[in-house]
Parts: structure tokens; C-alpha cells; sequence
């Protein structure tokens, strides 16, 4: 684990240092509320709950947590610093993993600045907190989900277009491949063993659960082993990068 | 030290590295030189562990490349082609966080990090964005980051590059101040840089070693080698020329361009590039003329490069 803190502390103060962390909050703080209120309804709900905080999610991460990891590795290739990075005596793997908790951690910081709104639900009425709890807790898990994948994208390619672009289209795969209009369509065409199947690699179908307060460990394994698959693939494409 | 046995890269068809072997002794600086894309960066990056060889090995300090690269990395100060960096911190900041990496903590870290910001004279520059220096600062930023861990070898990739004459000097007097207790490999496309620091030096062309031995022996590889420029007043060029192609130790002469008109000015190539300057300063002597200028020449770099790597 040599190397893994400073190069997560270093990694996080570039997040700082650059005005994009702030963008990322203000516009991720902002479009929660827009979410929640505006299309959410949350006033008509009459709950004092933050399932439709939490609904709107998945689709808030497939924008924003791309453009929090396209620069992961893009930005270091491109300026080539990544020469420098993978010449010091530290595992590749422990660089990958360093870097993709950076980031997690500054989604995980801006996660928490939506407070407030545990403040509102409690000031309108008496909510149970466990759902609370595991909303963000599995909120954070799918974060890192989506993370690890912008990080494997941008370790692709130099350009963080290019990254955010195809980590998008990714993630947006993982979401719908969830969502109930899909599997109607599918189950008209197919058993519906197959709709079930494909519903079970989405984010959203293991995410749902957590939201609504039932822990499953499954649902947590799942999130888990995306991050360490993708982030394995991660290390995979930067060798065959040094290879060719 | 370094011993690179027969090391060679392949990017898809290219042949960028071709069976390279050398060594690289304790207390000597080893110039790299070639023309671009040569294969010296290549070389550099499979000998940091950067990008693996398609074939053969290297040994730094015992240390193999493939087997070892975590622990070759640890004896390895390396100083990438474009000095990068890190452009958002500051240059203290920077050399601190490579110092965590290199697993120095608390007064150790703060000491190892003064020394060499000391070393480079960057002390000015300490609270400086990276982002805002000059190219001759952010090189020795970047150089700084190599010499933390007190290396016992370095690998310095073009260091003098974009750099004004004086921080050249500066930088390569550095370079052999260390030199002592190290073992050290630099590239440079820059010639005059193997004279002034290198103990041997290594020409590479298209991937292959072309040439390799000290600068003198390198030297002596030039047609010029030894060859006697001399200027003399009011003399008659076509007969000067005909008495000095009857020396016997004179291989044959060159009528140079004049720069003043009552001047001629002769350049004399010696018989197997021996020394004839004592003979002709005899001959000179006895034959009573007006000497202005009378230059010795080691023989140029620049032509033996241009030799070994324009063949073929």
C-alpha cells in the first residue's frame, strides 16, 4: 500500500485546486434540489422521506460523476505526467485504486453537503432513518460504480472528451438496462428469465432496493464488485498501454 | 550500476530499440546520443520499468528490469523528456508529495526536501505554482523530484533542454558533482554537453548502436582529427599549397576562406590522423614566415554523428 495516501491526498487537492470541483458542487447540490422539488413533486408526495431525493440519482450520476473521472487518467497521459506516476516504486494497482478513491472521496464530500435536506424531511415530519442512511449509503456505492467505470474510460484515451463520452454511454447502458419500460419490451420478445437477467446487471435494479431501506448483502456485492472489476480492467488497459 | 544485455522494442512493425547492450560503471556519465527517434527515450523508459522490453533485459544496481521493478525503480532517480509535472501545486508541495511517495516521513522528509531544493537553487521558487514557472524552473523542478531519494542512478532525459546557456552550465555542473557516488545516463542531442560532462558516450541511430567509446575516441573518428589550421601573411596561396602538399607527414591540404586579405589561410590534414604539430611548427619555423594563427584541431563531434548515423 506504499504510495497509496499521498497519491489519494495529491489527487483529491487537484480536485480543489481546479475550479471544476466547485462547478461539480454547486451544479450537483442544485440540480438534487431541482430534482427533487420540481420534478419530483417532493411537496405532493405528502412524505417526510428521501426515496424521490434518491430516485433521481442514477440519472444525476450519468452526467456527473463521468466528468468527475474523465480526467483520472486522460489528464495524466496528455501531460505526461503519468511517466513520472508509474516510475515510482509504487504498484500499478495500488495507483489505480489510489486515484479512483480520490475521486470517490470528493463525490462522497459533495454527497454530503445535501444535509440540508435530511434537516427538511426532519423539520416536516418525523422520517425513520434508516432508509436515510442506506439511500446514502447506497447512493455512495453507486457513485463509486460509475466512477470506476469514468476511470477505465480515461485510461483509454488522452482526450477527456473522448472518456466522458464513452463512460456516459456505458453507464447509461447499466441504467436502462433496469428500467421497466425496457424490460416490458424485452419480455414481449423474450422469456422473462432474460429481461430479469439483464435487469439484474443494472444500477438502478440493485440500487432501488437499497433506497427503499432493504440491505441486501447481494445488492452490496454487486456495487462492490463492479468497482474492483472495472477498477482490475482499469489496471489491465494501462499495462497493455506500456506494452504497446 | 547499469548493464543492459541485448535489449530491444517493437511497436507493432517498428523496431524502435535493436539489441542494445551496454554498461554503465559507478562514477561514470554515459552520454546517449542520436538523432530523434533514435531510440534513446525508448532505451530510458524500458530501463525505469515504464514500458517492458519486447526482448532481452537490464540489471540496475543487480536489480532485473522484469523481475525486479519495484526495487529498480528505488535506485533509479529518472528525469523524464519534457520534465513533467505537476502543474497545479506548488513546487514544495510537489517535491513533498513525491517524498511520501518515496516513503520518507516528519524530519526526514522536510530535510531531504530542503537539500535538493538547495541542490537546484529553487529555494526562490518554493512557493510557487508549477503552472507559473519558466521552462529552466520546471526543469529543475522535475530534476529536484529525481534526486530526493540520493539515487545511486540516475537517468536524465535531454536535463539541459530549453534551458539558457547558464543554467546549462549550471545543470551540468551539478551532473558531475554527482557523478562520483553514482552511476549516470543522460541523453542530449546536444554535442558539445558530451565533452563537457560525459566519461563515455554511446551514438545510437535507428535503433542501433552505431558508436561508442570515450569523446576522445569518438573524436578520432573525425576527419579532422589533428588537422592544422594555420594563417600566415603575404604569402602566395598557390605556392604555399604546393609546398606543404611536398611534407611528407601531410596527407593533403585545403585552401580555407580568407577572412582578411593579406591572409592565407591552410588547413593541413595529417597522414593517419597522427599529430604533425611539432613538425610543422618546425617547418613553419625554418621556412621564416609570418605566422597569425596557428589552431589544433581534436577533431568534431558534430561529423563523426553525422558519419555514424547518416550510413546506410
Amino acid at each position: 500500500m506504499n504510495g497509496f495516501f499521498p497519491i489519494l491526498k495529491r489527487e483529491l487537492l487537484a480536485y480543489f485546486r481546479s475550479p471544476v470541483a466547485y462547478v461539480f458542487i454547486i451544479i450537483f447540490l442544485v440540480a438534487n434540489a431541482g430534482c427533487t422539488f420540481l420534478l419530483g413533486n417532493f411537496y405532493d408526495s405528502q412524505q417526510a422521506s428521501l426515496e424521490i431525493f434518491f430516485l433521481f440519482h442514477p440519472w444525476l450520476y450519468l452526467f456527473l460523476v463521468p466528468a468527475v473521472g474523465m480526467r483520472l487518467w486522460a489528464e495524466e497521459r496528455r501531460s505526461g505526467t503519468a511517466e513520472l506516476l508509474l516510475t515510482f516504486p509504487v504498484r500499478l494497482t495500488s495507483t489505480v485504486f489510489a486515484k479512483f478513491s480520490a475521486g470517490w472521496l470528493f463525490i462522497g464530500i459533495s454527497l454530503m453537503l445535501t444535509f440540508p435536506m435530511i434537516w427538511t424531511v426532519h423539520f416536516l415530519g418525523s422520517p425513520d432513518s434508516g432508509p436515510i442512511i442506506t439511500g446514502y449509503l447506497g447512493s455512495f456505492l453507486m457513485a463509486g460504480s460509475y466512477l470506476a467505470i469514468a476511470s477505465l474510460t480515461s485510461s483509454m484515451t488522452k482526450n477527456q472528451v473522448i472518456s466522458f463520452i464513452l463512460s456516459v454511454v456505458i453507464c447509461l447502458v447499466l441504467v436502462l438496462s433496469g428500467w421497466g419500460v425496457l424490460s416490458e419490451t424485452l419480455n414481449t420478445v423474450f422469456p422473462v428469465w432474460f429481461s430479469d437477467l439483464v435487469g439484474q446487471f443494472s444500477f438502478t435494479t440493485h440500487f432501488d432496493a437499497i433506497r427503499r431501506g432493504v440491505v441486501d448483502i447481494r445488492d452490496l456485492i454487486y456495487f462492490i464488485s463492479i468497482i474492483v472489476i472495472v477498477l482490475m480492467l482499469n489496471v489491465v488497459v494501462l499495462e497493455s498501454h506500456k506494452a504497446s | 550500476m547499469i548493464r543492459v544485455n541485448s535489449l530491444s522494442k517493437k511497436f507493432n512493425n517498428l523496431l524502435a530499440v535493436d539489441q542494445v547492450s551496454f554498461e554503465v560503471k559507478q562514477g561514470e556519465i554515459l552520454g546517449f546520443l542520436g538523432p530523434n527517434g533514435a531510440g534513446k527515450t525508448t532505451t530510458m523508459k524500458m530501463l525505469t520499468c515504464f514500458i517492458p522490453p519486447s526482448s532481452g533485459t537490464a540489471e540496475i544496481c543487480g536489480y532485473s528490469i522484469l523481475d525486479d521493478p519495484l526495487q529498480v525503480r528505488n535506485q533509479i532517480g529518472y528525469l523524464p523528456e519534457s520534465a513533467p509535472s505537476y502543474e497545479e501545486m506548488l513546487v514544495g508541495e510537489f517535491l513533498e508529495f513525491v517524498a511520501e511517495i518515496r516513503g520518507y516521513s516528519g524530519m526526514e522528509l522536510k530535510r531531504r526536501v530542503s537539500i535538493v531544493i538547495e541542490k537546484t537553487s529553487l529555494s526562490e521558487v518554493e512557493n510557487q505554482m508549477i503552472d507559473t514557472l519558466s521552462k529552466g524552473f520546471r526543469q529543475r523542478t522535475c530534476l529536484a523530484q529525481a534526486l530526493l531519494h540520493d539515487p545511486p542512478v540516475l537517468i536524465l532525459d535531454e536535463p539541459t533542454d530549453g534551458l539558457d546557456p547558464n543554467q546549462k552550465h549550471e545543470v551540468r555542473s551539478l551532473i558531475k558533482d554527482m557523478s562520483e557516488e553514482r552511476t549516470i545516463l543522460i541523453s542530449t542531442h546536444i554535442l558539445e554537453e558530451v565533452d563537457a560532462v560525459c566519461t563515455s558516450a554511446m551514438i545510437i541511430a535507428n535503433g542501433r548502436v552505431v558508436g561508442y567509446g570515450t569523446p576522445d575516441e569518438l573524436l578520432s573518428q573525425s576527419l579532422y582529427r589533428n588537422s592544422v589550421t594555420v594563417s600566415l601573411k603575404n604569402e602566395d596561396p598557390r605556392k604555399l599549397l604546393d609546398d606543404f602538399n611536398q611534407l611528407d607527414f601531410v596527407y593533403s591540404v585545403e585552401h580555407v576562406q580568407d577572412d582578411r586579405e593579406d591572409l592565407v589561410t591552410m588547413r593541413l590534414y595529417p597522414k593517419n590522423k597522427e599529430s604533425i604539430s611539432r613538425k610543422l611548427e618546425e617547418y613553419l619555423f625554418n621556412k621564416n614566415v609570418q605566422l597569425e594563427q596557428f589552431t589544433v584541431e581534436r577533431g568534431r563531434l558534430d561529423e563523426v554523428f553525422r558519419q555514424l548515423t547518416t550510413e546506410d
